[in-house]
Parts: C-alpha cells; structure tokens; sequence
C-alpha cells in the first residue's frame, strides 16, 4: 500500500517536474539582463519611498519607462544614482538631497500638559485622546510612532522629542506619513531656513500653550527679499528651492525679523549670522551621539 | 433547468467566498480596485477549470483505480501548484499584455484554497465530467462576483469617512461579514 502511495506520488511528481522543465524550455522568455544590474545598484530596502511596490518594480519601470528619473531612490547614493543613470542612459538629474525635519521645539517652549497619559505608549494612541496630553495639539508627543516606522534607524526620542541623524535619513516619507500631528517634513538638505513650529494655531493660542511657537504674526513675509515665504492655514511655509536661488544676500533678513526666534537658520555656510537651528539638522556628530 | 439551477446554486447560493468562505486571502488582498479583482476573478475562473479538468482525470484514473482516495489533497495540491506554474510560463510567452497585468495575482491562485475548494467539492458530490466542468465555471464565477461587488464597495470607502480605526483591513472584513450575511437571504431558494 505503502508502495503504491509513494510511487503514485513520485509519478506524478516526475510527470509534473518533466512538463514544466520541458514547458520552462519551451516557453523560456529572454528577460532583459540589465534589471538584475540596476537591482544590484539599488540599495534593496524595499522601502517604497520612490512610489513603486520594491526596488525590482521600480528597476522594471527606470529600465523601460522613459518618464521615471533614474534619481527617484531616495536611499540610493549619489555614486548608486549615477550608476543607474548610465545604465539607463537617462541624466541624473540634481534632484536636491532632502532630509526629514522636525517642526517643533517643545523643550524650549515648555508645553504645558492637558492632563497625564498612562495609555498605549503610541502617538497615533494618544493623539486619540482629546488631541493628546500636551496643551498644544500640533507638538510632538514623543511616544516615537516615527521612530519605530523609519526604516532606516535614523530616529530617536530624547526629553520627549524626535530626533533626526541627517546622514541616516534617506527621505523616503515613511515617518512624515506616520506622524499624526503632521509635525514632520521633507527639506533639502541645503535649506538655509525653517520655522521650527509647525502649529496652525493663531497668535494668542499659541502664546498661551508654549513660549517658543510661531504665532503667525507675518513679520518674515514682509521682510522676505525673494518672496519665498507664505502662509497657508496659519503656518509658515517656505519655498525653499526659491530661497536658496535667492541666495545669501537677503542676509537672512526673516531670521533677525522673527519675534520669536522661531525662525531660524539652518546652515552654517549660509549664513553670517548665529545659526540657532544648526544643531537641529546639520550636526552629524551631535546627533549620533 | 438542472444546469441552471447549479449555476444559481453555486453563484448565490453556496458562494464559494460568501457561503463556504474559502479563498478569503485573495478576497481581501485583491478587492481595493475594481480593476485588479476583475482580473483576479478571470484568472481564478481559469485556473478553476484547468484545475478541476486535471483533478477529475487523475481522481477517476490514477486515484481510485488504485484506491488512493486518501491522497486526493495533497495530489491536488500538487496538481494546482504545478498548474499555476505552467500556465504564468504559458501566458508570459504567449500573452504578456494579460500576464503583466495579473502578474503578482497568478502565484497567488497556487495558495487559493476556493480552487483546491471546487475541485475536491466536485468530487464529493460526484458530478460527471461536464456537470463538474459547468461548476467549476460557475464557482469561479461566484468567488468573481464577490471580489468584485466588495472592491465596488471599498472603492467608495476613499471618500468615505471613516473612523480611523476601522480604515483598511478592518471595515473590509467587516463588508466581508455583512455581504456575506445578505448572500444567506438566497439560502432555501433552492432546496
């Protein structure tokens, strides 16, 4: 019985195996040699961030697709892009690096607390929760949602707050996706100013939850020699490819003119002045400590 | 009017998805547009038939001549896998317009229990080779129906407002639940 069993399913085992080998020969379709190249150029973190399902969909596509840049690998190094521009014969393109930014100083702000949280440690748990248990509802909750979501390691929490290493963040989205109070954004890695707030509160509401925060009052607008500073729903936002073809003779005017000290500079190199913000983003060392 | 009342039968009445929930995976997984379940039915349907011709003729001459019945899952299995294999070489050779849009769908039918469903539930209730042909179409055709009536459904879902909690996966088994509850209003129709 035994026998009969085992070679019944060996046989048709071998008759399956046999037609498919025959049928793999027969109906072998020559794939196109050079995806495995540019798969190999591409880091393999599968991490989504260029629009397409995995680095092999997004190989596929660069490969026949002549309207997908060859520069859309936000995890990809310049050498890994220049790589798979020549193997495409497409131009890299200056696509400008961009790095996560974190549009909240609640330490220096002191929020103050609605009440304390002793639920699930989860931002997405406690924003829930009356907007949080910080008085202001466009802070950070520190409960580090980004955190666990980044695939890249490049985040932390420390005193409550999140923190970036620039050199780890390779833009691909994934935490300004998570965050639920949208306090995360994409900037060039370039950008010479950012409003360290992200709050869409008017000038009086903030005043009364935190003492740092943006409280929309528009001196940097009117100040802003290239125009590139606007405000949508209460909130500053800045036109950073605008800014930075502006250039460094505006001398960081919106800077001096913020009430606040919200306002601040990002780099060094831009600016002649004290560059308060620096620390925030562009000191590698300071943040992988 | 047999005929006709297996096709009702097996579409409303017994639903392979809604009725005998098998193949609940791809239901979920392929019913967010209605353009992707539209294909992933035809391609059940497809495979269901090649499935269900195989089957029957291994079952009726190897299986039962050498009275081998306890073997039928794991032969269908094996029969299903290799099946599935054969025919993504087949349309990637021969229709690469259809294998590029069902793609990453196609390996998927090999772990769709609603195909390994219908070719042991045709060889429980006995049918000959045409009565289990015309089942094979019309259970196909069902799991289709539902994938299809859900992904109409979780398309409205994008503008719909929905408690964050219940988006996604969540609201979708719940649909799952309750279209599967309206299909029980067809239980009793046929005796």
């Amino acid at each position: 019985m035994i026998t009969t069993s085992v070679l019944t399913l060996f046989g048709l085992g071998f008759v399956a195996a046999s037609i498919l080998a025959i049928a793999s020969k027969a109906l072998y379709v020559e794939e196109d040699p050079r995806v495995e190249v540019v798969l190999d150029a591409l880091p393999g973190a599968n991490c989504g961030g260029c629009g397409f399902a995995g680095c092999e969909a997004y190989a596929i596509a660069v490969l026949n697709d002549p309207d997908v840049p060859p520069n859309k690998c936000c995890a990809c190094s310049p050498d890994a892009v220049a790589r798979v521009a020549s193997l495409t014969g497409k131009a890299a393109g200056d696509a400008e690096p961009k790095v996560a930014f974190r549009r909240c100083v609640k330490i220096e702000g002191k929020v103050a607390r609605k009440f304390e949280y002793a639920g699930i440690m989860s931002c997405a748990a406690a924003k829930m929760i009356l907007d949080g248990p910080d008085a202001c509802k466009y802070s950070c909750l520190g409960f580090g949602d980004c955190v666990r979501a980044c695939p890249f390691d490049a985040m932390w929490i420390e005193d409550g707050l999140v923190h970036i290493a620039p050199a780890k963040c390779t833009s691909c989205g994934t935490c300004v996706r998570t965050c639920p109070n949208s306090i995360l954004e994409l900037i060039p890695k370039r950008a010479r100013v950012m409003v360290f707030c992200s709050s869409q509160d008017k000038g009086k509401a903030v005043k009364d939850v935190c003492e740092a925060g943006c409280i929309s009052c528009g001196a940097c607008i009117k100040k802003c020699p290239a125009e590139c500073i606007t405000m949508i729903d209460e909130r500053i936002h800045i036109d950073h490819k605008a800014c930075l073809a502006f250039g460094p003779s505006c001398q960081e005017v919106c800077v001096e003119k913020c009430p606040r000290n919200i306002l601040r500079c990002l780099s060094p190199e831009s600016s002649t002045k004290e560059s308060v913000g620096y620390s925030e983003v562009s000191n590698e060392t300071n943040l992988n400590a | 009017m047999d005929t006709f009342l297996l096709f009702i039968s097996a579409i409303f009445v017994n639903n392979i998805v809604l009725a005998q929930y098998l193949g609940n995976c791809p239901y979920l997984g392929c019913s967010k547009e209605k353009s992707v379940s539209i294909g992933m039915g035809a391609a059940v349907i497809f495979v269901t038939i090649m499935a269900t011709i195989f089957t029957y003729l291994i079952q009726k001459h190897v299986l039962i001549p050498f009275h081998l019945g306890y073997l039928q899952t794991i032969v269908f299995i094996l029969v299903i896998a290799s099946l599935v294999q054969f025919v993504e070489m087949f349309l990637k050779k021969m229709v690469p317009p259809l294998y590029k849009s069902l793609g990453i769908f196609l390996p998927l039918i090999t772990t769709n229990c609603a195909v390994l469903g219908v070719a042991i539930l045709v060889q429980r209730k006995e049918f000959d080779f045409v009565t289990a042909l015309l089942y094979a179409v019309a259970a196909g055709a069902g799991f289709m129906l539902a994938l299809v009536i859900l992904a109409a459904i979780r398309e409205q879902f994008e503008v719909t407002r929905i408690p964050r909690a219940m988006r996604g996966t969540p609201i979708g088994l719940v649909m799952a639940g309750i279209m599967s509850l309206a299909f029980m209003a067809f239980k009793g129709m046929i005796a």
